[in-house]
């Protein structure tokens, strides 16, 4: 079975005039706290939609639980507050039942990589065509300050008062060895760069993880600071753009998105070893592989085709009947 | 020689070997030809949780028991005429749920020194007159149908195997059974392998020969059909009707069914089947866990499909978090639950309703479910109708209670008339329903139908009524979040009423009591229909007065439930489980319902409960 390489939004109705931000945005009163770095990301993600085009009523957000998982709330289009680490599950069907919906999954480190581990590596396994974007802040905000899974060892936090014990995950690095097609990192404060990477994710067909640094005023501030100092950051930041060169350690190659091999990917998520001297930003991967929706409306399709009229009663009554 | 040929009304028989023997595969064949000779049938097969035991051992021992008779019967019978063991631990296994004169038709090639120690015989029962109660045929099945197949050539080990086809040809004779329909199985299961064909073929005739020439065998019986309603019937297990009870519901309310699921014992059947079935628009999902099973289905009912997980009670355990989210999200999802025994792993083969309760309360939160109970394989078919009605009706997730029994269990089936199916509206909201102070349409999500309390189903892809739902708890109307104290009290009760007024559109619960004399009712829910059923009629043959009613619905319960429970002196409440149905009904209709209750992994068998109801019906009438 070959499916046709073509864009994440293929198959969504586009809208007959263009949209707006304002209709985008929900009634509802934003509830995050003063300096949350959601609400750039909120913003960000209200003036990019319409720039996709599609209708409105066929977007749909999915989140879990945690601060940035109320971000379905202040968006009007369709959406689910879900439960803990489930979302990336629950837009998996979704996404395979309706070809004709931008689906996006809304999550944090701690919804994830901590309780939702398990569905969101199988969603990027499986390249179901979804657009799932991970809020980092490296802490947990809804239950007040406990370390994550992305927390840098020896954390202090309320659960670990001498300092966290478990390695964190690097999740890019995670992404790529789920065998993910589309991987890149951003940040909550460089609007532009953000922007740019969420329309590369929405239009790529397949699972496209997008991790975005972004800031916890209240129990973690500051953590990126270092990677949004202007001067600071430049030594600090690569990135990362396809077709340029790229240095890892004392080698250098050309960057190429596309290379099925996601090796060099690897390699260059690793350039960061936890201290934040070195961050690459930007997209690391972008390959075409068939996605699990596609082919499941295939076999679908395929069983209908060779029989576009299936008989209820013939399937159940089956092939050794007698009559009285 | 012509041999006599005796009349019986009625036969059990039970076939037991090792788990590689193929005795289901027996037991499906031999249930095939008396179906197709119209005989009245009902089957248990019973088999281990490993794949394949140590051979010759007593955990290794598989088994299918079949009733058969010429009148209607309900369950696959308690002690077996005739028992069939093909090595001493099957022998060992089963000898003991036979009755006195019972027929014990043994494969003499395993009783070696070694295989009667690994079955923990220190002496050979053919030999020490263990067996002095009953008709016993010791035969070298093995050697005689490896005898009989030498032409084929096939390896010793192959040949071995074709034994169990030997023994379902001696059974067909001795009972009288076509052969046409086991030959042609024979034909097109074995296609690509020829002399594997031909080999099984012939063992299968010679030992239908066998049987027609041995001297051992003087007798064999005729059991007539039964008189049944007319109509076109075939055989059918309990996952089988119940998965297609899922196609038909996609196909009467017009939504494609979405299957998410993750494979357990003994629900996975269910997903192979409808694995097969993507012509009629199913999608079957094999979910990295049971969480994101039901998490896919539940996402694909938001979209506007027939959600459905099947699992059984450890994979519900999982999915109760999501149960939740669907109870307040208001959306369409059957949860199908094939119980086995538990707690934990428990029992995984056997049969066990123990998950009542769990399926009631096992939530956080009021998070009240619909709840639909199968009382017989065949019945799956309807009970997963209801529960699709109900779920598309209520905006409700329904829990469907099968269980190991019932999942692999079998009898006849009238085939339904596919025209006479109900048909389910899914009735999807497409227009605004709450007219804003500025004059403007807008969409209420959880703005509730005023007959049902149903929410409207409004899905992605409708303009005009995007909307947002989640776990957290909604104000009544629009749907947005609210932590107001009297909304959510209000919500609690309104999710639970809406749950309640599902009674208005049940069937109100029969009571069969044909002398309308009697002071005590049989009740009962699940797959103890068919032993309550026959212990009522065991009772009734010897003049005792006793009435029966079973239930469909275990949430809500029909609506004259308590007035039925208030008829009666006594209500004698039959459960695979501690009480669980008892505990609901005490606390509901404060009846002191008296309970007989057993969790072996089998269904009851109807001799204990005629028993266990003739005293409680002495005791009323003294």
């Amino acid at each position: 079975m070959t499916i046709e390489p073509m864009s994440g939004l293929q198959l969504v109705p586009r809208a007959d005039e263009p949209t707006t931000r304002k209709d985008f945005s929900s009634d509802q009163e934003v509830r995050w706290c003063p300096g949350c770095g959601d609400y750039i990301v909120l913003a960000a993600v209200q003036s990019f939609l319409p720039s996709l085009g599609l209708r409105r009523e066929n977007v749909v957000f999915i989140s879990g639980i945690g601060c940035s998982s109320r971000f379905p709330y202040y968006l009007d289009t369709y959406g689910m507050h879900s439960i803990h680490g489930r979302a990336p599950a629950i837009a998996t069907g979704l996404a395979t039942s309706r070809p004709d919906l931008s689906v996006f999954v809304v999550t944090g480190d701690g919804d994830a990589l901590s309780i939702g581990g398990n569905h969101l590596i199988h969603a990027m396994r499986r390249n179901v065509n979804l657009t799932i974007l991970l809020f980092n802040n490296r802490i947990y905000g809804l239950t007040k300050g406990q370390y994550s899974p992305t927390s840098e060892l020896g954390k202090i936090t309320k659960s670990t008062p001498m300092g966290s014990l478990d390695k964190p995950f690097n999740p890019v690095s995670l992404a790529l060895g789920a065998e993910a097609s589309f991987v890149a990192r951003t940040l909550d404060s460089d609007r532009a760069h953000l922007i740019e990477v969420l329309q590369a994710a929405a239009d790529h067909r397949g699972t496209s993880f997008v991790e975005i640094y972004q800031n916890c005023p209240i129990f973690n501030d500051g953590a990126f600071d270092m990677l949004r100092d202007k001067d600071e950051s430049e030594a600090r930041l690569i990135r990362l753009r396809h077709g340029e060169p790229v240095q890892v350690g004392d080698r250098e190659w050309v960057h190429d998105i596309h290379d099925p091999d996601p090796s060099r990917a690897f390699e260059i998520s690793r350039i960061d070893d936890g201290s934040m001297t070195k961050v690459p930003v930007g997209i690391f991967r972008s390959v075409q592989r068939p996605t699990y929706d596609d082919l499941v409306r295939a076999q679908v399709e395929t069983a209908r085709t060779d029989d576009p009229e299936p008989d209820l009663a013939s399937l159940i009554a089956g092939s050794d009947t007698w009559t009285i | 020689m012509t041999k006599q040929v005796e009349q019986l009304d009625q036969v059990i028989i039970r076939f037991a070997g090792d788990s590689g023997d193929g005795m289901q595969l027996t037991g499906d064949r031999f249930t095939q030809e008396t179906a197709a000779f119209g005989n009245d049938l009902s089957t248990l097969p019973n088999f281990p949780a490993e794949i394949r035991a140590p051979a010759g051992t007593l955990p290794g021992v598989s088994s299918f028991q079949l009733h058969f008779a010429d009148h209607d019967i309900l369950t696959p019978g308690d002690a077996p005429d005739v028992l069939v063991a093909m090595n001493p631990a099957a022998l060992r296994a089963n000898v003991n749920d036979l009755e006195p004169g019972a027929t014990v038709i043994v494969d003499t090639h395993d009783f070696t020194a070694r295989n009667l120690g690994r079955a923990g015989y220190a002496t050979s029962p053919l030999e020490d007159g263990s067996l002095g109660a009953y008709d016993v045929h010791p035969v070298d099945l093995t050697n005689m149908t490896v005898e009989a197949i030498k032409e084929f050539e096939l390896t010793r080990k192959d040949a071995e195997r074709a034994k169990n086809m030997f023994a379902l040809g001696l059974l067909c004779w001795l009972y009288g059974r076509p052969t046409e329909g086991t030959e042609q199985f024979l034909g097109t299961k074995f296609a690509r392998v020829p002399n594997i064909r031909d080999a099984n073929m012939a063992a299968f005739r010679a030992g239908w020969n066998f049987g027609e020439t041995t001297e051992d065998f003087a007798v064999s019986y005729q059991i007539k059909p039964a008189a049944m309603a007319s109509g076109t019937y075939r055989n059918i297990s309990g996952n089988l009707a119940l998965s297609y009870g899922l196609v038909a519901a996609s196909v009467q309310s017009g939504l494609p069914l979405f299957l998410g699921a993750y494979p357990i014992t003994p629900a996975s059947d269910i997903l192979h089947e409808l694995s097969k079935h993507k012509r009629f628009g199913v999608t079957t999902f094999q979910a990295e866990d049971e969480i994101a099973g039901i998490g896919a289905a539940l996402g694909a009912s938001f979209g506007g499909a027939l959600g459905v997980t099947t699992t059984s009670g450890p994979g519900i355990a999982l999915k109760s978090e999501t149960i939740g989210l669907a109870v307040t999200l208001e959306l369409p999802l059957v949860i199908v639950d094939v119980q086995r025994g538990g707690p934990s792993t428990g029992l995984p083969t056997k049969t066990e309703q123990a998950d009542l309760l769990q399926a009631m309360f096992g939530r956080n939160g009021e998070a009240p479910v619909a709840i639909v109970a199968p009382r017989s394989p065949a019945d799956c078919f309807d009970a997963a109708l209801e529960a699709v009605r109900i779920a598309i009706t209520y905006r409700t997730p329904v829990m469907l209670l099968s269980d190991g029994y019932l999942a692999n269990g079998s009898e006849p089936w009238q085939l339904p008339d596919i025209d006479a199916l109900p048909v389910i509206d899914p009735r999807f909201a497409t227009q605004p329903n709450h007219d804003g102070a500025d004059g403007v349409g807008h969409f209420w999500p959880y703005l509730r139908d005023p007959e049902t309390l149903a929410r409207p189903w409004a899905i992605p892809g409708t303009p005009g009524l995007e909307h947002r739902i989640g776990g957290l708890e909604k104000a009544d109307g629009h749907g947005n979040i609210s932590y107001d104290p009297r909304n959510h009290d209000l919500m609690v009760r309104t999710r639970k009423a809406k749950i309640d007024r599902i009674a208005d559109t049940v069937e109100p619960v029969f009571v069969e009591d044909p002398g309308s004399r009697a002071r005590v009712l049989a009740l009962g829910w699940g797959s103890t229909y068919g032993s309550i059923g026959a212990a009522c009629r065991r009772l009734r043959e010897r003049g005792l007065d006793i009435a029966q009613a079973h239930l469909r619905h275990l949430n809500p319960f029909p609506s004259n439930l308590g007035e039925v429970l208030s008829r009666y002196d006594r209500v004698v409440l039959p459960e695979m489980n501690l009480g669980q149905l008892a505990m609901l009904l005490r606390a509901t209709y404060l009846v002191d319902v008296v309970g007989y209750n057993q969790v072996r992994g089998v269904p009851f068998s109807v001799a204990e409960l005629e028993a266990a109801f003739t005293t409680i019906v002495e005791e009323v009438s003294r």
